[in-house]
């Protein structure tokens, strides 16, 4: 049975190693797709739609054709049919700068037919709303309903109960590399593609598709990559664009979205409300849960969230509905579902421990069936001190009040079959690894490194990693539910572990032992038997004459595993005058499995945390009901968090057993029910709806006292 | 008209290709496929009137001669810039990211002190020094601020790394031993959204120490 062996043997397998592209992307030198120069390369834009719903009765495009400098002007929608949505694409140019392609966006006249729209979900659910969606009556999906055991006798049998409604708004993933693309096309049937991408091949097969062409004749490199968060999968009419483009002119087009467009079109978070209520026994037993809410993922669907969640209820019913409004679609965002979910949930468990005069802590004890996650709660309990919290809420005394509060969260990424790998060991001793993977920030490249710089005894900068190309052919999933890791470590390790021991069956003669006898030591290799006979790494290698070894590898369940149990704890300070917001701290235990690299793990935490908290207080997607457009499509009216609003975060790699799982995602899960929560513990009331903000801190004090 | 089937390699046609970028379904014209030739631009080319001018920018300890418009940023001309001498600058370590002062992500140096690249016209930038990320380093010794990015893990994605490194760079200059709270001022113009902040603080901390 394969496995990774105990920590004691592991050399750097679970230890701090700096990431191998640090240096190239400390100094600049780091090519993203947006990087790309190629010779003669023109500047791609698209004109896209100010009105959220119309339909388009004429283009004109002669003007914009006309201007010195542009190269190609295409429509991108035909006249007869219907924009949705603010930012959908209307037409598109390449020019020879990208100045004269922005002039040249503006001189396309487009002749429009005004719809009447809606923006907001109450709006779109409003008796005399105009239909935006045809196959969705009232623009409303059919409901999904889930039940389980009997919600009736449940609440019969409850001493308390809660009701309340919760809220979360669309969020954007506000990835700082927009979405984007460089596309060249070698000749009439060989097309290049740097793409800002998490998904190398999923990007390659789709333009394969569209543009009719083999394959094997489409070549997708993501060499580095400025976040995707869920939002990166497929190309995108803007991908498909560039490829356009630079079909008919014959050159290199590079088009990255506008920032503008990134926060339109490029995939959101979608909002929830739900109305729940639930109920306990008097001795702390969660009986019954029944819960109603929506969502919109714009004009499309997919705006599920989670709940029940995380805590067992044996009597529950819950139903939700897709609600469509006239705004850009939703994408995966990290962890889809689950941190709006897990907000209610937590603000509802500690809503029902009040109730119980329970300590929100013990509530969760009682209700809560992962034995990971129970053993958290008393870590994460000890280092952020839960016994200083306010044991009545808002007790403290001052201006400037503290509280404690927590949350949890529980995600899959045990990763799966697909990817393909190679290990090659060449006769001057040096390593190359490769598989068609990609590095989205967490940087699986090191991990790759690490793998089999442990297998072979070597150093990871020995080991020449090749990731993010679809060229040699070798196949991978897309970065996405944190499946990187588990699915990329575990073909890695067989592939190394298979050109280790192709080595030993070379060298065995040599060393006169037998192969199962041969083990690396730290650039060595040795027999165990005798440890007199030794021979260096590259000797070893030098054995292979004009040949080397290259092994692929196989997948296997038993390196990997799904399941990752989070908990947080978060203490805040709130200035009862200004309503001010401030994490003072947070602790983040987190089950990652085995983590290969903890440093760079630690830092997944961390930016968990921080894209929670960003929800937690600060990200909202506002648009206008009027004019149906966003008004805050930048990075000065949407808030992410920046230096100010960091707290202390103490990130714990709860490692529990010695197989893999990823864990880009749940780090962000329980980070605004924790932050909810210390917000009631601090000023005793409770706000019910996302982002918290000082405004919402004040009406709620002003309406208790 | 240029003929527009000259590219069609693919054998795709302008129908398809809408088809595909996903407009719907309601059968309509569709305004014709473009592609401008040279006599027509060049017939629109002779009522040119924008101005432009070449100005020298010492970047990096290097003089170029650039040709620029007036509303080329500086940003524009680091990244996308070509020397008259017909070489690309091709320095694009400092992004563009938000075009509008507030990410930090196209952060440099201009005469010691950190400024917004996207936000400064490149013949302001004229008789200045302009040091980017690519000129921090002394050869392969990292800057005492790259090296211990690296060494804390101070970057994942690395997108928002270039405007944070020279931030960072910056504020050394200014504040060789900064608090964290001065560290959190000193970058606060600048975003990451992978969410780095923390091991970038340690990171400055420990550069603070060596410099
Ligand atoms: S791109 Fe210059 S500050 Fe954001
Ligand atoms: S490292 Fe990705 S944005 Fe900062």
């Amino acid at each position: 049975m394969a496995s990774w062996g105990e920590a004691s043997e592991s050399r750097l397998i679970g230890k701090r190693v700096t990431r191998l592209s640090g240096k190239d992307k400390v100094t600049g030198k780091a090519k993203y797709t947006f990087d790309i120069n190629e010779p003669g390369m023109l500047y791609g834009r698209i004109l896209r739609s100010e009105t959220p719903h119309a339909t388009v009765m004429g283009i004109d495009l002669s003007e914009a054709e006309a201007l010195p400098g542009v190269k190609a002007v295409i429509p991108l929608i035909e006249v007869g049919n219907k924009l949705r949505y603010q930012g959908q694409e209307i037409a598109a140019v390449a020019a020879e700068t990208d100045d004269i392609a922005k002039d040249a966006i503006r001189l396309i006249y487009v002749d429009l037919e005004e719809l009447p729209h809606v923006v907001t979900e109450a709006d779109a659910m409003a008796a005399d709303a105009p239909q935006i969606r045809e196959d969705w009556a009232g623009n409303q999906s059919e409901p999904n309903i889930r039940e389980d055991g009997d919600i009736n006798a449940g609440f019969a049998e409850a001493a308390v109960d809660v009701e309340a409604t919760y809220h979360t708004p669309v969020q954007t993933h506000v990835c700082l590399e927009t979405h984007g693309h460089v596309a060249k096309w070698e000749d009439d049937q060989n097309l290049t593609v740097w793409a800002s991408t998490q998904g190398v091949f999923g990007v390659r097969n789709d333009f394969a598709q569209h543009f009719e062409l083999p394959a094997n004749q489409v070549r997708v490199i993501t060499e580095h990559m400025g976040g995707g968060f869920g939002s990166k999968f497929g190309p995108g009419t803007e991908g498909r664009t560039a490829v356009e483009l630079a079909r008919i002119t014959g050159k290199a087009v590079k088009l990255m979205l506008t920032r503008k467009a990134e926060h339109l079109v490029a995939g959101n978070r979608p909002s929830m409300t739900q109305s729940v209520r639930a109920g306990a026994t008097r001795d702390g037993r969660l009986i019954a849960y029944d819960m109603k809410g929506y969502g919109t993922g714009g004009i499309s669907s997919g705006a599920g969230f989670t709940g029940p969640y995380v805590y067992h209820v044996p009597n529950s019913r819950a139903e939700r509905v897709n609600v469509a409004v006239n705004a850009g679609n939703q994408r995966a965002m990290r962890a889809p579902g689950h941190p709006q979910g897990a907000f209610a949930m937590d603000s509802l468990m500690d809503e029902l421990a009040e109730k119980l005069g329970m300590n929100p802590l013990e509530f969760r004890r009682i209700n809560d069936p992962n034995e990971v996650r129970q053993a958290q709660y008393t870590l994460g309990a000890q280092e952020i001190g839960w016994h200083r919290r306010n044991s009545v809420p808002g007790s403290g005394t001052g201006v400037e009040k503290r509280g404690i509060g927590l949350g949890s969260g529980q995600w899959g990424g045990g990763g799966g079959r697909g990817t393909e790998a190679r290990v090659t060991i060449n006769a001057d001793g040096t390593v190359e690894a490769v598989t068609g993977t990609q590095d989205i920030g967490t940087g699986v490249r090191t991990v790759i490194a690490m793998i089999v710089a442990e297998e072979f005894g070597l150093e990871t900068t020995d080991v020449r990693v090749k990731v993010g190309d679809s060229q040699p052919g070798l196949p991978s999933g897309g970065s996405g539910g944190s499946q990187t890791t588990p699915s990329v470590a575990p073909v890695i390790k067989t592939a190394a572990a298979a050109a280790k021991q192709k080595l030993f069956e070379r060298i065995a003669p040599l060393l006169e032992a037998p192969v199962g006898d041969l083990r690396v030591g730290t650039g060595t290799i040795y027999v165990v038997s005798d440890r007199t006979k030794t021979i260096t790494w590259k000797q070893a290698a030098g054995q292979l004459g004009m040949e080397s070894i290259s092994e692929g590898g196989t997948w296997e369940e038993d390196l990997r595993q799904n399941g990752a149990a989070g908990t947080q704890f978060a203490e805040v300070e709130i200035d009862t005058q200004t309503g001010a917001i401030r994490v003072v701290k947070i602790v983040a235990v987190q089950d990652c499995g085995l983590a290969i690299n903890r440093l760079t793990t630690e830092s997944q935490i961390n930016g968990g945390v921080i894209m929670g908290l960003g929800q937690a207080l600060l990200e909202e997607r506002f648009m206008d009901p009027v004019t149906g457009r966003m008004l805050n499509a930048n990075l000065e009216d949407y808030k992410v968090p920046g230096t100010f609003e960091i707290p202390e975060i103490k990130s714990i790699v709860f490692d529990t057993h010695r197989k893999v799982t990823g864990v880009g995602e749940p780090p962000c899960i329980p980070t605004p029910g924790a932050i909810a929560n210390a917000v009631y513990n601090a000023i005793g009331v409770r706000i019910r709806s996302l982002p918290i903000t000082p405004d919402k801190i004040l009406d709620a004090l002003a309406e208790k006292a | 008209m240029p003929d527009k089937e000259k590219k069609q390699g693919t054998n795709i046609s302008r129908r398809n290709f809408l088809k595909g970028v996903g407009t719907g379904t309601v059968a309509a014209t569709v305004a014709p496929s473009v592609l401008i030739g040279s006599e027509k631009a060049a017939d629109a080319q002779a009522g040119d009137a924008v101005a432009n001018a070449t100005i020298q920018l010492n970047i990096n300890g290097k003089s170029y001669q650039i040709e620029v418009e007036a509303r080329t940023t500086l940003l524009t001309v680091l990244r996308d810039g070509i020397d008259t001498s017909g070489s690309n600058i091709d320095l694009t370590g400092a992004k563009l990211i938000c075009d509008r002062g507030e990410c930090g992500g196209c952060t440099v140096m201009v005469d010691g002190k950190s400024v917004y690249a996207c936000m400064m016209l490149a013949i302001d930038a004229q008789g200045k020094q302009i040091t980017t990320v690519e000129g921090l380093a002394d050869g392969d010794d990292l800057h005492p601020v790259q090296e211990a990015f690296v060494q804390h893990d101070a970057l994942m994605c690395g997108f928002c790394t270039p405007g944070f490194i020279v931030s960072s760079a910056a504020l050394l200059n200014e504040n060789s031993k900064p608090t964290v709270e001065e560290i959190k001022v000193g970058l606060s113009g600048n975003t990451c959204r992978c969410g780095t902040y923390p091991f970038i603080f340690d990171a400055v901390k420990t550069a603070s120490r060596k410099s």
